[in-house]
């Protein structure tokens, strides 16, 4: 459908879901490594952000700001100067549950903190703060495709505009009066920074399409209920490309006619 | 960059449905807003309600029915330009024509009845509410795409209040990468209590009407509004063209702006040189001009920064309200608007101007020439985005 883009080259990884606990340990695991294992979830506290910011962040952000801090912990990039790309389906539905059911009460009582914690770009916002960057951010939202949306934005950015780019894909399960509606079996979140210059200590070279495919599972039961559970581990597959080093194909979920196809191969 | 033809474009808004109606409205100094509640028990305030939401969608599309699809689609029949995608598709086929679309809520509102209706003792949504199609952040931009049939790349760009300003800048570089080679870009929001008592608990919303760069200014109106554009880069006609954008993070506070109004300068700045321009080639500024006493003052420091204090500028949320996630896409109609007509718009509402502030505020809508336009957009989370319009050499 679209012929394939100029190489993107992955600098860095980030990665936190149950069971893979940062790039160095989730490598070995989606390499075949080591076995996966179900890690209890433990809260995470970022480490960028000021204490007033640590306070209010609600766990959407702190989801993100875990795969981001990893990708930073790793790469010799100054984070500053990177255009950062947030792409999450939900943001935090449990900041919405709360709005939602103050709204329907009669005095109606919305937390001015929870207000400007519902906006989409709530990550990016604070993110800009920890890191101090005034480079162009966004945050964009595709149900299950977000991830792959994402990946496409931060493409158009590194192609586009010549910018280097972080882009860190996230979301939290929803409250239970939510989990109906929206279901989600865990939380996840994948960060890559992303440049057209291969550098120095790249992990790997991507060249992105758009066609009309299937999107490609994981070969791992475990693997694979953690990346239909959660639409930022929609992006398992290409760092399973990554973590095993050869050249591999993957089709990410994007939208309907349209699927992101991935060809990945060592930098 | 190259200057990207806006083929069509179509907004709805307060003060009616179609670009001319706003036209009018410009003109005639009418705006749109009017006193009451949106709900009923709902604070009073001012509101820039879009008329004739109030019929359901069609059967066809009965699953995605919501005031914010309501308006979408409302939107997306005037002014031509569903007819003029179908043309679009005729050129480029309908895989290579792109969708983004802005929005800060979405349909929010749907899960605020869900939440009114829901079963308390069970702890259970009514069956009636669908997520998938109503409150999940990529709905305008999904069934925009089903609506226009189109199935190419798509975004669903969810920054706040610069949430349509930045689907232009998110379509040229993805049209410059090649991921699209043409696209629909649009923003849509649609009152609910959510922004309403959200801003309200800042303490934001004005009691009174909205007054852009006025003295007394206590806050925003909140708007609704829908509108879209074509971007066609093989267009040849006459027509008005993006020459530039400017995106840019405040690196400050989650809701309020940088005082110095450093990242809305550079979000100026970057539009300038994306268009390789001077501050001079512009012809008149439309603000973010929220009326906000701290919006307000810092965009002022910015703009007087850069363009210095003669620039004509003013806010036209007087006319339309604070139609937050919509008001990048309201504004950049406007702003084709006024190069089109050789229109320059007062600050509505403004009566006594804040000596505080140095800009050129426009007190009476005048004709002139108008070459180009920039149009910035702010939002919570310090989300910035300048555009700069003018016309297709």
């Amino acid at each position: 459908m679209t012929p394939p883009m100029k190489p993107l080259y992955v600098h860095a990884v980030g990665v936190a879901a149950p069971g893979l606990q940062g790039w160095a340990q989730a490598r070995l695991v989606l390499a075949g490594a080591q076995p996966w294992q179900a890690l209890p979830e433990t809260p995470y506290a970022p480490q960028l952000l000021p204490p007033n910011e640590r306070r209010r962040a609600p766990p959407g952000v702190r989801q993100a700001f875990r795969a981001a801090e990893d990708a930073q912990s790793a790469c010799s990039l100054d984070f500053s100067q990177l255009a950062a790309v947030f792409a999450s389906s939900d943001s935090d539905l449990t900041v919405m549950d709360r709005i939602n059911r103050a709204l329907a009460e009669p005095v109606r009582a919305v937390s001015p903190t929870d207000f400007h914690n519902s906006v989409h770009n709530a990550a990016a916002g604070y993110w800009s703060i920890a890191v101090g960057c005034r480079q162009p951010s966004t945050a964009v939202g595709g149900y299950d495709g977000s991830f792959a949306m994402g990946l496409v934005e931060a493409a158009a950015l590194v192609h586009g505009d010549g910018l280097d780019v972080l882009l860190v894909a996230f979301d939290v399960p929803p409250p239970a009066l939510l989990g109906p509606c929206r279901p989600m079996t865990c939380a996840g979140s994948i960060a890559l920074v992303l440049s057209a210059e291969a550098g120095e200590g790249a992990l790997a070279r991507l060249r992105l399409s758009l066609a009309d495919e299937m999107e490609s599972p994981l070969p791992d039961a475990d693997l694979e209920t953690l990346r239909v559970g959660n639409p930022a581990l929609r992006g398992l597959p290409l760092l399973q490309a990554i973590a095993r080093g050869g050249a591999a194909r993957v089709v990410l979920s994007y939208a309907s006619a349209c699927n992101v196809v991935l060809e990945v191969e060592p930098a | 960059m190259n200057a990207l033809a806006i083929s069509h474009y179509t907004v709805t808004t307060a003060c009616g449905h179609g670009k001319a109606a706003l036209l009018q409205a410009l003109r005639g100094g009418r705006g749109g807003l009017r006193h009451g509640q949106f709900e009923a028990g709902a604070i009073d305030s001012w509101f820039g309600a879009v008329a004739g939401l109030d019929q359901p969608l069609p059967s066809q599309h009965a699953a995605w029915d919501c005031r914010v699809n309501r308006l979408l689609a409302a939107s997306l029949q005037q002014d031509g330009f569903s007819g003029a995608v179908d043309a679009l598709c005729q050129r480029y086929g309908a895989a290579r024509i792109g969708v983004f679309v802005g929005t800060s809520t979405s349909g929010v509102q749907q899960a605020e009845f869900a939440y009114r209706d829901r079963d308390r003792a069970g702890n259970r949504l009514p069956d009636w509410f669908d997520y998938r199609r109503s409150q999940s952040i990529h709905v305008p931009a999904e069934f925009a795409r089903l609506l226009l049939g189109l199935s190419g790349c798509y975004m669903s760009i969810s920054t706040a209040c610069s949430s349509s300003a930045k689907v232009f800048a998110a379509a040229a570089r993805a049209i410059r990468a090649g991921l699209c080679d043409a696209a629909v870009v649009g923003g849509v929001d649609s009152l609910c209590l959510t922004t309403l008592y959200g801003f309200n608990s800042l303490q934001l919303v004005s009691a009174e009407i909205c007054r852009p760069a006025d003295a007394r200014r206590k806050g925003i109106s909140i708007g609704e509004a829908g509108g879209f554009a074509i971007i066609d880069p093989q267009w040849s006609g006459a027509a008005p063209a993006l020459l530039g954008y400017g995106e840019s993070g405040d690196a400050h506070h989650m809701s309020t702006p940088d005082p110095e109004g450093r990242g809305a300068r550079a979000a100026m700045q970057r539009a300038l040189d994306t268009a390789g321009l001077a501050p001079a080639a512009v012809d008149y500024i439309n603000l973010h001009g929220t009326a906000t006493q701290a919006n307000d003052l810092a965009e002022d420091r910015a703009v007087c920064a850069l363009f210095g204090e003669t620039v004509p500028c003013s806010s036209t949320k007087g006319w339309t309200g604070h139609t937050l996630g919509a008001a990048g896409m309201v504004e950049a109609a406007i702003a084709m608007l006024c190069i089109e007509h050789g229109l320059i718009p007062q600050s509505l509402n403004t009566e006594e101007p804040d000596p505080q502030l140095h800009g050129a505020i426009v007190r009476q809508t005048h004709q002139a020439k108008v070459e180009r336009v920039l149009s910035n957009s702010f939002g919570f989370g310090g989300s910035n985005c300048s555009l700069l319009f003018g016309r297709l050499a």
